[in-house]
């Protein structure tokens, strides 16, 4: 029995009923799914047109605290969504992964501690952020994987917080609280990547490169396996999967998809501090995940849209002293009528208004 | 010919003068303004805003010949969150002047923001980090509020004074503190007196047994820099171990917390001293009706504090100087903010505690109040003003080649 087999012969079973109708398909069809190329359909020329031409009719301020921020949090989220969504694995280390990954840019490379940066070129700096950040994501999954449901996210909780202290704490390295100012990205060919559109686009590039990596190790036999053991773990490991091999690996990947959302997320607010690693983003990050729904990649991007737009302009709605009852408002009232987040919202409209599309998505994650 | 000729200039000159000041006085001047709403500083946060309103408030909101329009904007005393918020006004907004933010990690981030803008000009709120103005200055970013090392000059000589020839440092471990110790041990130091042991905590630390079991036995006072909570707990534990000696406090030790400790080493609070900014009994009349102004428009009822904050006398302090600089010009922001930036570099800033003059990167140069603690009739606990020492500049007295930014190890006189 394959893997592909495996999963319809679990989602024809009982384990479909907490989704309700929605995802109710003849398994047939579903398994044609897996190996059928996927069509390009007008939504996705839509968005991506919509994402290249942004920065031509927004202004300096949307094209980079709005666009560019949201897409590399979006990244981060992803990572979460990827372990969280399709490998049952909550993790709050991932805005840890991505914090290491800046502190390692702000040391390696150059920033306003010329005492304690190297000061390395950033071609160099770059790959030794992203490989260090996606090898401490693996520590972090090697040693987390041993949990499951809330345990992990005790720990992985634990990890963060410990990383929060380490670098609130360490001055010979990491600069205490100050952290580590003037984190610039740099200029490459003459483009001075700073400026709010080649950021953007940058951004934006790394952001697809994410998505499409998440897509494809989905669909791949390495992630089809993940998801079985997200279902059940115990019945992979008697089909011969190595579980918590798959596991780490998933953290291995999610790091590396972090990292780089780290990289970006450093370089767009030019310093990187323990504030950037504490407690309050290890959860927006999760905050972020959720308002999207982990039921699609595409989701970490909408929620962290969702959730810029919120940080950004709630003020401007209400009384400037109460703003945050907004965002919370808001969020609580996503979660609330849609436990998937927005795409769940998604969906919704979809199952009501039937147009004989297939919205194929796995499970929902966090159980 | 002549005449005439000389009279139709001074005509001409008088309608132009009459029109452009029209036209300055139609457009609105936008101010930003961030504070900390949230976080660990929400409350003295709100209180920043209350005292750079009540500046606005006091000129019937126009500077200049021009309405004033304030934008307020928030952030959670992280450097990234007040970045956004100041962009978000800067850009988003299009406020012609900056004022913020509270804490100095913030102001740091928001001074490397400032060079981006170089057609704004951003006035400091009330963060006190030196190397905000020391260590790569902001042509447009003006401070004139003095910071963490300016506010303990001259605590060294009152320590002196008080007989203390040693002493320990016990401070949390960041900036802030690093600041204050330097502002109490460059001149402490200078005239003889020692600091054998210097123990850095972590902020929001809860257990000092560890730094109370370091205290030598031939210091004669200590000098505790640490926030409200953790001044107390300090208090709690030095006083359940047996402790006697007695205390020199930082600008934010000897808060209101403090004063209300109700253990019984109560008694031997009194007589001990500390610098800062502001201090709630000093008598000049500018600061008892800034006081008295504040009460007004802040009632208790209304949330205010029943005396204003640190953070309200700075926050009002670099208001007055943002609304004091339009006035100079008369609304005129024109060519890139070139004229006001020129008045607000050569201005003298009238302030409650006394007058504020800009040194040559934009840092204030002003005063600091040494207190002491005194018990009145009722038994109650409250600062007296011992000393108000004036003009006291960034580099402390010293000489620029002799400064060094205050670290954990610098000053050092074991």
């Amino acid at each position: 029995m394959s893997a592909a087999e495996w999963r319809n012969a679990m989602n024809a079973g009982s384990g479909r009923l907490a989704m309700g109708k929605v995802l109710v398909l003849p398994p047939q069809e579903k398994t044609e799914s897996w190996t059928r190329k996927n069509p390009i359909r007008a939504r996705h020329v839509l968005v991506l047109g919509f994402l290249l031409a942004f920065p031509m009719y927004a202004t300096p301020f949307l094209t980079y605290q709005i666009g560019a921020q949201s897409l590399a949090l979006g990244l981060i989220a992803l990572s979460l969504t990827f372990l969280g969504g399709y490998g049952g694995m909550v993790s709050l280390a991932q805005m840890t992964v991505a914090g290491v990954a800046g502190y390692m840019l702000a040391v390696f490379g150059a920033s306003g501690e010329a005492a304690l940066s190297l000061g390395w070129s950033w071609w160099i700096a770059v790959p030794i952020a992203i490989v260090i950040a996606t090898l401490v994501g693996t520590a972090i999954g090697w040693l987390s994987v041993r949990t499951e449901g809330i345990y992990t996210i005790m720990i992985t909780l634990a990890v963060g917080v410990a990383f929060y202290y380490l670098c609130l704490q360490n001055y010979s390295v990491l600069n205490g609280f100050q952290g580590f100012q003037r984190v610039y990205a740099p200029t490459v060919l003459g483009i001075n990547l700073r400026e709010p559109v080649p950021f953007y686009f940058l951004v934006l590039a790394c952001a697809l490169g994410g998505y499409f990596l998440a897509k494809y190790i989905l669909r791949a036999p390495f992630g089809i396996a993940m998801q079985g053991i997200r279902d059940n773990p115990r019945r992979m490991n008697a089909l011969g999967f190595h579980v918590m091999a798959h596991r780490v690996a998933a953290y291995a990947v999610a790091g590396l998809i972090a990292a780089v959302g780290g990289v970006l997320f450093t370089w767009y607010n030019g310093l990187v501090t323990p504030g950037s690693v504490g407690t309050s983003w290890l959860i927006n990050i999760l905050v972020i995940a959720v308002l999207g729904g982990m039921r699609h990649p595409i989701g970490p991007f909408i929620g962290a849209i969702v959730f810029v737009l919120l940080q950004t302009f709630a003020i401007d709605l209400i009384d400037r002293e109460r703003f945050n009852l907004v965002i919370g408002g808001v969020f609580l009232a996503i979660v609330l009528f849609s436990p998937d987040g927005l795409l769940g919202l998604w969906a919704a409209l979809k199952s009501r208004f039937p147009s004989g599309s297939k919205f194929l998505t796995p499970r929902g994650g966090i159980r | 010919m002549k005449k005439r000729t000389f009279v139709r200039t001074l005509v001409g000159a008088a309608v132009l003068a009459v029109f452009s000041g029209v036209a300055y006085s139609q457009q609105t001047v936008k101010i930003g303004l961030l504070s900390n709403l949230e976080g660990p500083f929400a409350a003295g946060g709100a209180d920043g805003m209350r005292g750079a309103e009540l500046a606005i408030k006091q000129k019937n909101g126009m500077a200049g010949g021009r309405k004033i329009e304030l934008i307020k904007a928030s952030s959670d005393a992280k450097p990234d969150v007040a970045v956004n918020a100041t962009r978000k006004l800067v850009e988003q907004d299009k406020v012609d002047i900056m004022v913020g933010p509270l804490s100095g990690g913030e102001g740091i981030a928001v001074k490397e923001y400032s060079k981006t803008q170089p057609n704004i000009t951003f006035i400091n709120g009330s963060s006190g980090a030196q190397a905000t103005t020391l260590v790569n200055p902001s042509p447009n970013f003006f401070r004139f509020n003095t910071e963490g090392a300016q506010w303990m000059v001259g605590l060294g000589k009152a320590a002196l004074d008080k007989g203390y020839k040693r002493v320990m440092v016990i401070a949390e471990d960041y900036a802030f503190p690093y600041s204050q110790v330097q502002g109490f041990m460059s001149e402490y130091c200078r005239l003889g007196g020692k600091v054998p042991v210097k123990a850095w905590v972590p902020l929001g630390g809860k257990d000092y047994a560890s730094v109370i079991a370091r205290i030598p036995k031939d210091v004669d006072a200590l000098v505790v820099i640490l926030g409200g909570a953790d001044a107390v707990n300090f208090l709690n534990q030095y006083e359940a171990a047996g402790g006697d000696k007695p205390m020199i406090g930082g600008s934010i030790t000897v808060s209101q917390d403090v004063l209300n400790y109700k253990g019984k080493r109560r008694d031997s609070l009194v007589g001990t001293i500390a610098g800062a900014p502001i201090a709630d009994s000093f008598d000049a009349p500018e600061f008892k009706a800034f006081v008295a102004d504040y009460q007004k428009n802040y009632p208790v009822s209304a949330g205010g504090y029943p005396s204003p904050s640190l953070f309200a006398l700075v926050y009002y302090i670099n208001m007055k100087a943002a609304l004091d600089g339009l006035d100079a010009v008369k609304g005129d922001l024109s060519g890139g903010q070139a004229k006001y930036r020129e008045a607000l570099t050569k201005m003298v800033l009238k302030t409650p505690v006394g007058d504020v003059r800009l040194d040559s990167n934009r840092q204030a140069i002003g005063t600091t109040f040494i207190t002491e603690v005194v018990k009145d009739a009722q038994g109650n606990l409250s600062n007296r003003v011992l000393r108000k020492v004036d003009g006291i500049d960034q580099m402390l007295g010293m000489k620029k080649e002799d400064f060094k930014m205050g670290s954990r190890d610098e000053p050092n006189c074991p």
